[in-house]
């Protein structure tokens, strides 16, 4: 003890020892359970009393609600009560989606249920109640309900004209939020430039597609005031806080419970009316409410994202360097801005990360983020990234094409050198160190380049389009409290971890951070078994439960390594000193002169074993009395990590995408697909791999498949599963994933997040691939998603 | 609307007999009446395979059969198709890949590959991915999934040849 301990001195980097469990392939030990069938999701759960919930929705993008007759659906066999947007009004504040920090920021203020006018077509705005939910869907069908159509604003880009209908008029119109970031001299830069390209590139609206859809149980105990909600969320204890806010409650009279989540991807961290009210409801009637979303509820009702237009324009010198980013964002997002992480924080990343893996002097982007008659946007993995990296990578081809450059070497020659950190961005963003040409060296190791080219132009010969296309990114993780707690958000930046050893030797660890497929309990116990020194095997991670675990933010935004890790390795560690304290009363020896090797006491200058863990749990918790009386005995400890240099801890990486385009169909087939990331300390490779193969998936999803459709009336017309295509297995290609590490500075075990790499990179290594291949046709397509539409109008073969 | 009819079968091997509403999928029944929630539902259109279940030795939809069709059935769930071992080294295959990461897909996934186990032994990767084309999986990249299936048909033909 008293030694300061060090990454090096933790064995952080050190692999084959017994005890050291950082950077090894070590299975999920919840993963039995997955494959069993025996998970515990939200509708698995059933409790006495239980009423199910269903909502009619508004079938207008835009409408008043003119009266709401109830009586043929209260007749209804199984119908126990119709709620409509007054009951729950009564019991219910509304909520403002802004941030005090997102400068003129406004929204409307939002109710569990809308009170005069429905604002999007799939709007909840009844709910009945039943004992079933298919009794609850019948009462839904004989509820009378009169609307009176409005015109809607569907289009974002008339949002603002003269004349566009005003969603809200207390708000005077359209405008949610505007912000324009610029350095140096733009318009300087633009003036003096050997070249300038410029393009419109388009992100398709696309959504979560969560397997398991949004789902909570809601139970409100009359006899002690408690409300105990099972939720599938991310953020435990900020819904926790949700509730009791806006149910006027105490926090510590809500408990958020969350078991097995089904997939989130940034869809179950937003508060949804929908949610709201089955916590009111519970509360009006005191017995437990379950609302499961079908598919066809979620496409209306889960956030969507990436609606954006963007126009950008790139200024290079003759020597192929970068001079000046301009850039125009904007974003439609729906009648509100989702509470509480607003929906403007996506146009808003998009004014950060733009040309961010890139040195250059002068930058300016404006992100104008407007209101439309379609569901809310808000966060939805890798947040703004694929947008903006497709801005800029789409940009940098067209440089490259300009001045007749290869498209890697005027890579190269613009990204920010790997000795060039700490630095700041145009942007604003600091970065504490990045590794934007090691992870180039290193993807150029695994794309054979040279052999792709010779069979490119081999295959052009017999009609066969094939590209290459790259993407350079940046991805923002470990989120300080300057993403949301600075705007007066309730979200923690912190997470805590306690951790607890019991008398046969095997360790608790609680923790903040939570489980939705990530593997973060196997993370968790990773880093817990190393840091106290015992097997994998003994130690037992417990998430999701905001009355037992520490208070912190739960996972998004890439956190849970960087943040919940660090805090799992702090507690662990005192934890070990702790245990050392006591073993050294025990043996009659200095503590520091001990150590902890695979749940055996041992004395550290020869490895000799002295005493196992369960012997020293035995006696302090059963022979208490055996110990020095003044000895502290508490084999538990609680620690809270923040980060506190950086705001954020930018990763960074590179994909590249091979792929062919059939010029007769318009059909991309995806070959192969290659993406190298620097997440700093890498804890179990396994895990960050399929982490990021699924986040490439999901780029490629925007990419080529999904897409919410709207017809001009503000109808949705993709609602199932045949008509929003995601990726399926046999279209996808063999993923490659390279790692450079270089750990974070903020914290011991360095980590930094690897979930939203994939998804950040591939949009744009996809739509820089077809291009590529069409080049030679003289085409060129830039609106996501890439269907055989787009691609057969832009090769003319259509008009 | 609901009419309820009677019907005796058998699931994972016990016998069942229940009255159910006539409009009760099969996915729904195991769920909400035998307390069998292995099986998940996702889609309900037959698109995304996350009810997949085996009744009478095929791989089914849950959510498009009825309930009310199975008066004799025999229908096997993710939890038997566990307790039988059948599929051990197909699920111990999941785990050591990571084919698994939500887990809500898995189910219904593993009881498609089971269905390649048996018919599709010498199955190549491609051969694979078309077979478990019907199975949505949102968090992995299904390389995974893959691979795992890969293992498990490799392991078991060598344990063929050594037989
Ligand atoms: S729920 Fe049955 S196929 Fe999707
Ligand atoms: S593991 Fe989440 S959907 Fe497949």
């Amino acid at each position: 003890m008293n030694e300061i301990v060090t990454p090096k001195s933790l064995g952080l980097s050190r692999e084959d020892l017994p005890n050291s469990y950082i950077g090894r392939a070590v299975p999920r030990p919840n993963a039995r359970k997955l494959v069993e069938g025996r998970a515990t999701y939200t509708d698995d759960v059933t409790l006495p009393r239980l009423v199910h919930a269903a909502f009619l929705r508004s079938p207008h993008a835009h409408a008043r609600i003119v009266s709401i007759d109830t009586s043929a659906a209260l007749k209804v066999p199984g119908v126990v009560r119709v709620f409509t947007a007054a009951d729950l009004a009564a019991v219910c504040d509304p909520w403002v989606a802004v941030l005090a920090h997102l400068k003129g920021m406004k929204s409307a203020p939002q109710y569990p249920l809308p009170l005069e006018r429905a604002t999007w077509q799939g709007e909840a705005v009844v709910a009945v109640v039943a004992e079933t939910r298919a009794a609850a869907e019948d009462g839904v069908a004989a509820l009378a309900v009169e609307f009176e159509s409005l015109p809607a604003q569907v289009d974002m880009e008339t949002a603002l004209a003269p004349g566009a209908v005003v969603i809200h008029p207390e708000l005077g119109d359209n405008l949610v939020f505007t912000r324009t970031a610029e350095t140096g001299d733009v318009a300087a830069a633009f003036a003096s430039a050997h070249k300038v390209v410029e393009a419109t590139f388009h992100t398709g609206r696309h959504t979560g597609v969560t397997l398991e859809p949004r789902s909570i149980i809601a139970d409100y105990n009359r006899a002690d005031g408690t409300l105990t909600v099972h939720h599938s969320t991310q953020a435990p204890h900020m819904m926790q806080n949700v509730f009791a806010t806006q149910l006027r409650m105490a926090e510590s009279d809500v408990r958020v419970i969350c078991k097995d989540v089904g997939g989130s991807y940034g869809i179950k961290v937003h508060v949804y009316p929908d949610e709201m009210a089955v916590a009111c409801m519970s509360k009006i009637m005191g017995r437990p409410v379950k609302f499961i979303a079908d598919r066809f509820e979620a496409f209306g009702s889960d956030i969507h994202a990436r609606d954006h237009r963007i126009t950008g324009r790139l200024a290079v010198d003759a020597e192929g360097r970068f001079l000046a980013f301009d850039i125009d964002d904007l974003t439609g997002i729906g009648p509100y801005s989702v509470y509480p992480r607003t929906s403007a924080v996506e146009g808003n990343q998009v004014v950060n990360l733009c040309g961010g893996p890139y040195a250059f002097a002068n930058y300016r982007c404006t992100t104008t983020v407007v209101l439309q008659n379609k569901a809310p946007t808000c966060q939805y993995r890798a947040v703004g990234h694929p947008i903006a990296t497709t801005v800029t990578e789409g940009l940098v081809d067209l440089a490259a094409e300009a001045l007749g450059m290869d498209k890697v070497a005027i890579r190269r020659k613009n990204l920010i050198p790997d000795d060039a950190y700490p630095c700041t961005s145009p942007a604003g963003m600091k970065f504490e160190g990045l590794s934007h040409h090691a992870s180039l060296d290193k993807l150029l190791e695994m794309v054979p380049v040279d052999k792709i080219r010779a069979d490119q132009a081999e295959q052009r010969k017999r009609g066969v389009y094939r590209g290459l296309g790259f993407a350079s990114f940046i991805e923002l993780t470990n989120p300080s409290p300057f993403m949301y707690g600075i705007g007066g958000a309730k979200i923690s930046a912190q997470d805590g971890c306690t951790v607890r050893m019991d008398p046969d030797g095997s360790v608790v660890a609680m923790s903040g951070v939570t489980e939705q497929g990530q593997g973060t309990e196997a993370i968790l116990a990773q880093i817990v078994a190393h840091g106290v020194g015992v097997p994998v095997s003994k130690v037992k991670v417990v998430t999701g439960d905001t009355r037992t675990v520490p208070y912190g933010g739960g996972t998004w935004a890439c956190r849970g390594a960087g943040i919940g890790g660090e805090a799992a390795l702090q507690s662990a560690i005192a934890l070990k000193e702790q245990i050392l304290e006591v073993a050294g009363a025990m043996l009659q020896a200095q503590g520091a002169s001990l150590d902890i090797v695979m749940g055996e006491v041992v004395d550290k200058a020869t490895g000799q074993a002295r005493m196992p863990l369960a012997e020293l749990g035995r006696i302090v918790y059963y022979r208490g009395d055996t110990l020095p009386k003044d000895l502290a005995r508490e084999l538990v400890q609680t620690r809270h990590f923040i980060t506190k240099e950086y705001p954020f801890a930018f990763t960074n990486g590179i994909q590249a995408s091979w792929l062919e385009v059939d010029v007769e169909t318009g059909m991309v087939k995806l070959l192969e697909h290659w993406c190298v990331e620097d997440c700093g300390r890498v804890i179990n490779p396994m895990l960050v791999d399929e982490q990021v193969r699924g986040g490439i998936v999901q780029g490629i999803g925007g990419a080529l498949y999904e897409h919410c459709v709207y017809n001009e009336d503000g109808q949705l017309l993709t609602t199932t599963l045949a008509d929003y295509l995601v990726p399926m297995a046999a279209e996808m290609p063999d993923m490659h994933v390279g790692h450079v590490e270089t750990p974070t500075k903020e914290s011991l075990l360095g980590a930094k997040g690897a979930g939203e790499a994939g998804t950040a990179g591939a949009p744009a290594a996809i739509m820089n691939a077809i291009n590529d291949a069409i080049a030679p046709l003289g085409a060129k397509v830039l609106a996501q998603p890439f269907t055989p539409d787009r691609i057969l109008r832009a090769l003319g073969t259509i008009a | 609307m609901n009419r309820r009819i009677d019907i005796a079968l058998t699931v994972n091997g016990e016998r069942v007999a229940r009255s159910v509403d006539t409009r009760l999928h099969l996915v729904d029944f195991l769920r909400t009446e035998l307390g069998l929630t292995g099986a998940h539902t996702a889609c309900e259109h037959g698109v995304c395979g996350a009810c997949t279940v085996r009744v009478d030795g095929e791989p089914v939809r849950g959510c498009l059969v009825l309930a009310a069709s199975l008066d004799g059935a025999v229908v096997e769930t993710i939890e038997g198709l566990s307790d039988s071992g059948e599929i051990r080294d197909l699920q111990e295959a999941f785990v050591a890949r990571n084919a698994a990461q939500c887990g809500y897909c898995t189910p219904g996934m593993l009881v498609t590959a089971a269905d390649i186990l048996t018919q599709a032994p010498n199955a190549s990767r491609e051969e694979i991915r078309e077979h478990i084309s019907g199975n949505y999986c949102r968090c992995t990249g299904y390389q995974a999934i893959v691979d795992a299936v890969e293992d498990t048909l490799k392991a078991r033909r060598t344990r063929e040849a050594v037989r």
